[in-house]
């Protein structure tokens, strides 16, 4: 602590600076309370890290009156049951990162976490958070609708699983209820003969990216590429499939140069086109 | 609404008082006094204001007080002073990493939040690590050099 004399006096807090409007805080104690919460006031706002909820507060783009904070539900538990991942919606994206179990069953979230932001931010946003921030720039929607996720939100009639495919509708605007809490996030574990990669491009490190695209490629047990799904992100208003470009890779064992045209070729975007031909090559090799 | 908040500063326990409104970045300066982290943008775009939660870097403008309860945060007051520079700040200093100082805090704890996770970090491991740090002075590669500096290491 400082000695008191170093103690200024505190400036009013609308007075300059940039500042949120009044709002309550609720520490929750129980995903029932969320909802409960969530159901009498509809001026509430569940946050967990933040990363984008606050800044929205700060420019008061965002006035909640009530903010339900989830933290004390620890829903960042990462483990592997019945071949699948199961991911807690409190994950954040540093964790991503840097969990073993992640690096091995789920190499592509790895590599889209690191792409989010700044560390500092990734210490404390969240793969839930993201989901339902639903920002067409995110990588972690994309990655997990290449990756054929689906996530598990709680609501007043209980739970539901919805397809990650189907979870952003448009800008920032996502198919859960306002009394839903997302808590989950449920993807199959990588195979043998799988191999995956996300290319972005963005004018700074940390910048929200122009483009970006998840590739997710799977070699039978002859080395033949068997299916591909990919999605993309930063290019339309939510993370969308893009599976069917690569319908001409089926078949295929290597990245021939030709092979990469044509992919880039049935991107509209010459940029995004561009990365998926890089994602590819670079999910085939890591399928070898 | 006012909300009792209970934290721990530097290893001090600190108690605050505050509206769920003030950042983690309010309750350092205006209640703590301690002005090292520094007021920038406050909509998270600069780092100026980064400390580290838990031992890790966050920006203190995107954390409310309020999520900060029992935890530990330090600010740069805990590390060096001006007779006994920390190795990182003395490092900053012979490699002119600071100009106006206004970032120079922030960019110091990243930096040493990188160096206790990456003790030998390459130069990219540097950028990418002090990205979200804005710097309008120096161009960078005073501060890159700096942190590679391996006298910087604790």
């Amino acid at each position: 602590m400082p000695p008191a004399g170093r103690v200024r006096a505190r400036r009013h807090l609308d007075r300059g600076g940039v500042k949120a409007a009044p709002f309550d805080y609720l520490r929750a104690r129980s995903p029932a309370e969320v909802v409960e919460t969530l159901a009498a006031d509809e001026g509430a706002k569940v946050i967990a890290g933040g990363q984008s909820l606050a800044p929205l507060m700060a420019l008061r783009l965002a006035r909640p009156t009530l903010l339900v904070d989830i933290e004390d539900l620890h829903l960042d538990t990462v483990a592997v049951e019945n071949d699948g991942l199961r991911i807690g919606a409190g994950t954040t994206h540093r964790t991503l990162e840097r969990h073993a179990t992640v690096a091995q069953a789920a190499p592509l979230l790895r590599e889209a976490a690191s792409l989010i932001g700044y560390p500092a931010i990734r210490v404390r946003g969240t793969i839930g958070g993201s989901l339902a921030h639903a920002d067409p720039a995110a990588e972690l929607p994309a990655a997990l609708v290449a990756l054929g996720a689906s996530v598990v939100a709680v609501g007043p009639a209980g739970e539901r699983v919805i397809p990650a495919a189907d979870l952003a509708t448009g800008f920032l605007t996502t198919t859960l209820e306002p009394t839903e809490l997302l808590v989950e996030i449920r993807l199959p574990a990588a195979r043998r003969g799988s191999g995956a990669a996300f290319c972005e491009w963005a004018p700074r490190a940390g910048d929200f990216a122009v483009a970006g695209i998840a590739v997710v490629v799977e070699r039978n047990p002859q080395g033949v590429c068997a299916a591909v799904h990919a999605a993309a992100c930063g290019v339309g208003s939510t993370a969308r499939d893009r599976s069917e470009a690569f319908a001409g890779v089926i078949g295929e064992r290597h990245a021939r140069d030709s092979l990469l045209r044509d992919v880039a070729g049935r991107f509209d975007h010459e940029l995004l086109g561009l990365l998926a031909a890089r994602a590819l090559h670079r999910a085939l090799e890591r399928a070898a | 609404m006012k909300v009792n908040v209970k934290l721990e500063v530097n290893a001090d326990p600190a108690e605050v008082q505050v509206e769920p409104r003030e950042t983690l970045l309010d309750v350092v300066r205006e209640h703590l006094g301690l002005t090292g982290a520094h007021a920038g943008c406050e909509q998270g775009s600069c780092g100026a204001c980064t400390v580290l939660l838990d031992g890790e870097p966050v920006r203190s403008c995107l954390v409310f007080a309020v999520q900060c309860e029992n935890k530990p945060v330090t600010t740069i007051e805990a590390f060096g002073r001006p007779d006994a520079l920390h190795p990182v700040m003395d490092a900053f200093r012979r490699h002119h990493g600071l100009q106006c100082g206004f970032c120079t805090p922030a960019m110091v704890l990243t930096a040493i939040a990188l160096l206790a996770e990456n003790p030998n970090p390459a130069e990219d491991d540097v950028r990418q690590a002090l990205a979200g740090n804005l710097c309008r002075c120096t161009g960078y590669a005073g501060i890159v050099a700096a942190v590679l500096d391996p006298t910087a290491r604790p």
